[in-house]
């Protein structure tokens, strides 16, 4: 299962072949871009990081003078997905996320996975996303996994892997949203020449899902809000953003209390009860009576009348164990065991250093291996092997020595390339995949294409906006 | 509506008038600095008084040099009222809100803020202050346009606005709280050039010498000065003026939501009460007891709406 030592580096370019040839997804694009003045694409380049700063898609940056937001770089060469491949991609995806919300509705239920040793027991006891206080709920609809981000690499023409499931509180959807609104801005006779399905029914999409898991208290049209931290969150613009393109209402927790049984908003008019909150703060947060009791994020008492069927909070509460990343080498065994299928989309080979095994074979290997922790995220905390120094690996084997449980380890994938737009040109750049797909009592949508992220600096496998990583337009042909 | 947001959009609107009023004051300060050195020090006092930030002046500062005194107005991140503070203050608001702003709106107040940001990055030259003063009023016009031009007619609206005049009504109260002995009979010496020049600058810093001149001529007196700004009710900087469209924000938003308030009876009240005229009598009962009781009211009427629209818990 676990590919051998010293595999010769090559990577897979999405736009050109070995050969120098167009691959057919792209052949439409690079007509139009080689009948292009270069200067003209430049100039729409620096157009359209104005346009995303009028339009406040920045991040603070915590300490940093005033003005001094940032930027996630984008980049205007679009990564381009052909509609049989994305046929392919999707069925994997949904697949997957069927087998999630089961798992999860098991795990807070009967645990018959654990009950058939497919999933070892002391993965969910000691696990910190776990939320004893779940056992036995049911959420509304019977939906965990509202939203979820799987994040896919690619390595080949005919290879793609399942990198994480993002099924806490995906974030970088806006930034799906407005890179298609820029291109569109910028390059209108493009989408004229080349047929790319449509994104921005996203927003509406977002609220029919939510929509249709209202709570049983819901009485009439369900009322649906956005929990966010506040402004000085880093992805508060995309909180205001589908807050804004749902027509929904964007809370904090200091406009909410609960009332009569209900969790309801100050307005200007009273108190409201809301059926549907779509929360971007995670579970600690959420109600200081029943978890935190220091933050002053969530609202005190929304767990009793969670239980008690008077809201539905999406993502459920609890979901973040289907983030762990050691749980994730079992992802194939999970869905195998609940749609008695084999896995669509494979996942990376993973070894877990909490066995000592793998962690020998690890520490043996460590120069060609990435390293994560089991909890991470954000590209934080985490050991590129064929990148480090010699210094970076002993530190990080001494880390390994000593909690060997909060790793895993993964071959470092050759990751597809896809064209960036340079002063000097095109130059191929490492890219991932991070489609946003919507679940509720009606079905499952996900939207074509998704978010891809591209490590902007040359040879870099680190795609994450925190690193420095940025972000293109992704495009599904139309069949 | 969330009271939240509402708050916030009446808070933005204040900021953004804010800012532009401060503009004015500043450039009528600078006037008289630069055309009458004697007296610059205790125009800039007066500028900061009016401001509500004489206090925190003294405490970082001591004298009253122009260059001083007009870097704390545009740029010192100490003083919460100065042009940088204001507009990131409003912006942050915008941000609160912004589901309840069309994009224009808010672009245009996000446009304001980097480019004050970037105009105010380093200390302004008194050369370069006018072409400063002048970009701060245009962004202030900008958002107002975007204002205007792009919103529903609905609450937000009504909440931005009251926040607009309730925030001038204040600005002009206080430029006559801080000057009105210039306007009292007992010290007028009608026709020096001293008290001409003094009365200029309280137009000016309403932006209204020339729309004086066109009303009243080439007779300049304090009873004439003080009805101008009290009670013409065409000027939109008078109080008359501010309490009117306030009055009239407040009934529509009574009828939008279909519930009388405490707020629009105050309103209603100061409107045909107390800037009811005529302004002799105004000058009878004293007019700094007047300007005194019109700030009280003003802030009274700013927590009515803040407690009948539930800005905060």
């Amino acid at each position: 299962m676990l590919r051998g030592k010293g595999r010769r580096i090559s990577f897979f370019d999405e736009m050109t072949s070995q050969e120098g040839e167009t691959r057919s997804p792209y052949r439409d694009y690079c007509g139009w871009f080689q009948a292009e003045d270069a200067t003209r694409i430049q100039h729409k380049a620096q157009q359209a990081e104005a346009l995303f700063r009028t339009t406040g898609i920045t991040f603070n940056v915590y300490g940093a003078a005033d003005g001094d937001e940032r930027l996630i770089p984008f980049d205007v060469v679009p990564r381009i997905i052909s509609a049989s491949e994305w046929r392919r991609l999707s069925r994997g995806i949904e697949q997957r996320v069927r087998a999630l919300n089961a798992f999860l509705h098991d795990i807070y239920h009967r645990q018959e996975i654990l009950r058939a040793g497919r999933v070892p027991t002391e993965l969910i006891a000691g696990n910190e996303a776990f939320l004893p206080m779940m056992m036995g709920l049911d959420p509304p609809g019977g939906i965990y996994t509202h939203i979820s981000g799987t994040d896919i690499v690619r390595t080949g023409a005919d290879e793609f892997y399942v990198l994480e499931d993002n099924a806490r509180t995906p974030s970088g959807v806006s930034y799906m949203l407005e890179n298609r609104e820029t291109m569109l801005q910028m390059f209108p006779e493009l989408f004229a020449k080349v047929p790319v399905r449509e994104v921005s029914d996203y927003p509406i999409n977002l609220l029919k899902s939510l929509a249709a898991c209202a709570p049983p208290a819901c009485g009439g049209t369900p009322t649906v809000a956005v929990l966010t931290p506040g402004i000085h969150n880093s992805a508060y613009y995309e909180h205001s953003f589908l807050a804004d393109h749902m027509g929904a209402e964007l809370v904090e927790g200091h406009d909410l209390r609960v009332v009569d049984g209900r969790v309801a908003m100050r307005t200007t008019q009273g108190y409201k009860a809301i059926d549907v909150l779509y929360r971007r703060v995670d579970d600690d947060y959420l109600d200081p009576l029943n978890f935190r009791p220091d933050s002053m994020l969530g609202v005190p008492g929304i767990w009793d009348v969670y239980r008690a069927g008077g809201i539905t909070i999406a993502n459920a509460p609890g979901t973040g164990i289907a983030d762990d990343k050691a749980l994730y080498s079992y992802m194939p065994d999970i869905i195998e065991f609940y749609t008695g299928e084999k896995a669509l989309l494979p996942n990376v080979p993973t070894w877990r250093c909490s066995d000592p095994e793998h962690l020998r074979e690890v520490l043996d290997r460590l120069p060609e291996l990435v390293v994560k922790e089991v909890h991470g995220s954000g590209g934080y905390g985490m050991l590129v092997g064929p990148a480090a120094s010699k210094k970076e690996l002993a530190a990080f084997r001494a880390k390994l020595e000593s909690n060997p449980g909060n790793y895993i380890a993964q071959p470092t994938l050759s990751l597809s390339t896809v064209p960036i737009f340079t002063k000097k040109g095109l130059a191929p750049r490492h890219v991932d995949l991070r489609p946003f797909v919507l679940m509720s009592p009606q079905g499952i949508t996900i939207t074509p294409g998704g978010l891809t992220r591209v490590a902007m600096t040359r040879g870099s496998l680190v795609v994450n906006s925190s690193q420095g990583g940025g972000t293109k337009d992704t495009w599904v042909l139309e069949d | 509506m969330l009271g939240k947001t509402a708050g916030s959009l009446f808070w933005m609107a204040r900021y953004l008038e804010r800012s532009e009023n401060n503009a004015r004051l500043i450039d009528a300060g600078f006037r008289i600095a630069l055309t009458r050195s004697s007296t610059a020090a205790a125009e800039w006092k007066s500028v900061l008084v009016t401001a509500g930030v004489n206090q925190a002046f003294q405490a970082a500062h001591g004298d009253y040099s122009s260059a001083r005194v007009i870097d704390f107005l545009l740029r010192d991140p100490a003083n919460p009222s100065s042009i940088l503070s204001v507009i990131r203050q409003a912006r942050d608001n915008a941000r609160t809100a912004r589901t309840a702003l069309t994009r224009e709106t808010w672009e245009a107040v996000n446009t304001s803020w980097m480019t004050l940001v970037a105009l105010l990055k380093r200390p302004v030259r008194e050369d370069d202050l006018p072409d400063v003063l002048t970009t701060i009023r245009q962004q202030s016009a900008h958002v107002r346009g975007a204002l205007n031009g792009t919103m529903l007619r609905n609450d937000g609206y009504h909440f931005s606005l009251l926040g607009t005049f309730l925030e001038r009504a204040d600005n002009t109260a206080r430029i006559l709280d801080v000057k009105y002995y210039l306007l009292l009979p007992s010290v007028a010496h009608i026709g020096t050039s001293i008290d001409n020049v003094q009365w200029e600058t309280i137009l000016r810093s309403v932006s209204a010498h020339r729309a004086y001149r066109w009303l009243y001529g080439a007779e300049i007196s304090a009873l004439k000065i003080a009805e101008f700004l009290i009670l013409y009710r065409q000027m939109p900087r008078s109080l008359a003026f501010c309490c009117e469209r306030m009055e009239d924000n407040l009934a529509q938003l009574q009828r939008h939501y279909g519930e009388e308030t405490e707020a629009w009876r105050l309103a209603h009240s100061l409107s045909h009460e107390k800037l009811a005229g005529p302004i002799q009598s105004i000058f009878d009962g004293g007019l700094h007891e007047y300007v005194t009781g019109f700030l009280r009211a003003n802030a009274a009427l700013a927590r009515q709406i803040e407690h009948d629209y539930r800005f905060v818990e």
